[in-house]
């Protein structure tokens, strides 16, 4: 195929969604899709569930088939990516070669946080990111072993249930008072210290890790307060940073996440970006925010794409997340950040089932839906016709038959 | 080869080959299917991957189980033939299956 070329670099899920779309816009020319994955694009969400718990393979999360991409003429490339000189409007590879582009997508993701403590560096202490992460961690997971999670998040929640359904001890440390803490409210994170509890998992709040220790390989991890904790493996869930090095490195405007307007433009408005990697103004929250979630990276690399071709689309998809631990299905509408009141549907203490309506001055603006796909559908309707003000009354017993139509 | 038709709202028919194994929702998604989109990756989790089964289809294909009920219960454009695709596993036998898509993906 000839024609211009544009190269995206990053083949996760912004990536190949960048690229799909790049199509259904009507690309004629040549796609790049640039990875350092040798695997075609696969979903994450499913590493820390179905893959960690032995329910699916790689090859069963492809994002699309092989088929797809010889198809849609959308060419993979495993490589990585040392500089981009924008001027020349070429990229230099790894292995020092260039490979010019008409058009420049940057979907570089975030990586794991690091942990920074004396030991942290030992074998056995593993992070959730990639489909290799989940093959060693599965080569150290056997039933009995002691696993220690440090970071009380989502991936470290989901880790110690998939560890827990292998039949491991699993211990979660959490830093804060309760887990979750950055992204729910009080009663939400009450109520997931209660399930995994439940399940036999260890959940330490107020917990800081001062050292890991061990030979060569990890044999416990040291608290704070002087107690240490045995450990076969640690797996470190404490966060992402935005990959934005290239971006920075190439001179375009980075703000806690490769700056983007509406448009998925950066500040070099020919070089899009799209994904976790990114930063944009919210209107609803009046400032900056980088999201970590699929759906706005697939949200972002559709309207990243339509810019590319030269159309006019605006992101405006509100967010929304979802997590699988054990039988409960949480899913998560909108932003909470900032809310001022939360309001019930159902008893987080006693039930399994139950929703929680975020609201800021008397205005809807979130919900964490615990079994409750039908509230979650409600308030992702509700959201994206513009949050109403809702009685509390409504929202603690929603009824669901008046807001359809 | 087992193909299945994917009748857009505006009326655009697309058609693609049924590969057994593959949930309805990848056959659509794996054939640059537009209309179709398949934000969660096939957990049901988002509703994205609706779809509405010819009549004539729905006893052979089924009827959406209780976890794609709560997901559509909600949906304006929900009749009562729709389905998640994502829990559609296609088989050979669906040879010649037509579905509509809804004017919007919620």
């Amino acid at each position: 195929m000839t024609g211009p070329r544009a190269v995206i670099v990053g083949a996760s899920h912004a990536g190949a969604q960048l690229a799909a779309s790049l199509r259904q816009e009507g690309w004629t020319g040549e796609v790049v899709l640039v990875g350092d994955e040798s695997a075609l694009p696969y979903q994450r969400p499913p590493l820390s569930k179905a893959l960690l718990a032995g329910k699916s393979t790689l090859e069963d999360l492809a994002i699309r088939s092989a088929a797809f991409y010889a198809k849609q003429e959308i060419q993979l490339l495993d490589a990585t990516i040392k500089s981009i000189d924008r001027t020349a409007g070429h990229l230099v590879l790894g292995n020092g070669e260039s490979l010019g582009y008409d058009k420049l997508a940057l979907c570089t993701g975030a990586r794991p946080r690091r942990l920074l403590v004396p030991g942290a560096l030992l074998g056995g202490v593993y992070y959730l990111r990639t489909a290799k992460d989940v093959e060693l961690i599965r080569g150290a997971a056997s039933p009995g072993q002691r696993a220690v999670i440090v970071g009380g998040g989502y991936v470290g929640l989901e880790t110690a249930a998939s560890l827990r359904a292998l039949g491991l001890d699993v211990t979660v440390l959490e830093a804060t008072e309760r887990v979750l803490e950055r992204v729910t409210a009080p009663e939400v994170s009450a109520f997931f210290e209660r399930i995994h509890r439940d399940a036999g998992v260890g959940i330490r709040t107020n917990a800081l890790v001062e050292a890991i220790a061990g030979d060569t390989q990890v044999r416990e991890v040291l608290l704070s307060g002087g107690e240490s904790i045995r450990a076969d493996f640690v797996i470190v869930g404490i966060g992402v940073e935005p990959n934005t090095e290239l971006a920075s490195a190439s001179g375009l405007v980075v703000d806690n996440g490769i700056a983007i307007d509406d448009r998925a433009r950066t500040s070099d408005p020919g070089i899009v970006a799209a994904g976790d990697c990114t930063s944009r103004t919210m209107a609803s929250h009046g400032r900056r925010v980088r999201l970590e979630c699929v759906p706005s990276a697939g949200e972002q690399a559709k309207v990243a794409a339509a810019t590319l071709c030269g159309k006019a689309k605006e992101i405006t998809a509100l967010p929304w997340f979802w997590s699988d631990q054990y039988d409960v299905k949480l899913q998560i509408a909108g932003l909470n950040t900032g809310y001022d009141e939360v309001v019930l549907s159902g008893d987080p203490r006693q039930d399994r089932d139950f929703t929680c309506f975020y609201l800021r001055q008397g205005v809807l603006i979130a919900a964490d839906c615990v079994n409750r796909p039908r509230e979650f559908m409600m308030t992702k309707r509700l959201l994206a016709q513009g949050a109403p003000l809702l009685g509390r009354a409504e929202l603690a017993a929603p009824d669901l038959t008046d807001v359809r139509g | 080869m087992a193909m299945v038709s994917f009748v857009s709202h505006d009326g655009e028919t697309h058609t693609a080959s049924l590969d057994e194994g593959q949930s309805l929702m990848q056959v659509a998604t794996n054939n640059a299917v537009p209309g179709v989109d398949g934000d969660c990756g096939g957990e049901a989790a988002c509703g994205t991957c609706h779809v509405i089964v010819d009549p004539q289809w729905s006893e052979r294909v089924g009827l959406s189980g209780p976890d794609e009920e709560q997901m559509l219960a909600m949906n304006p454009e929900r009749e009562p033939t729709s389905r998640l695709s994502c829990q559609m596993a296609v088989c050979d036998a669906w040879d010649g299956l037509t579905v509509r898509l809804p004017e919007f993906q919620m």
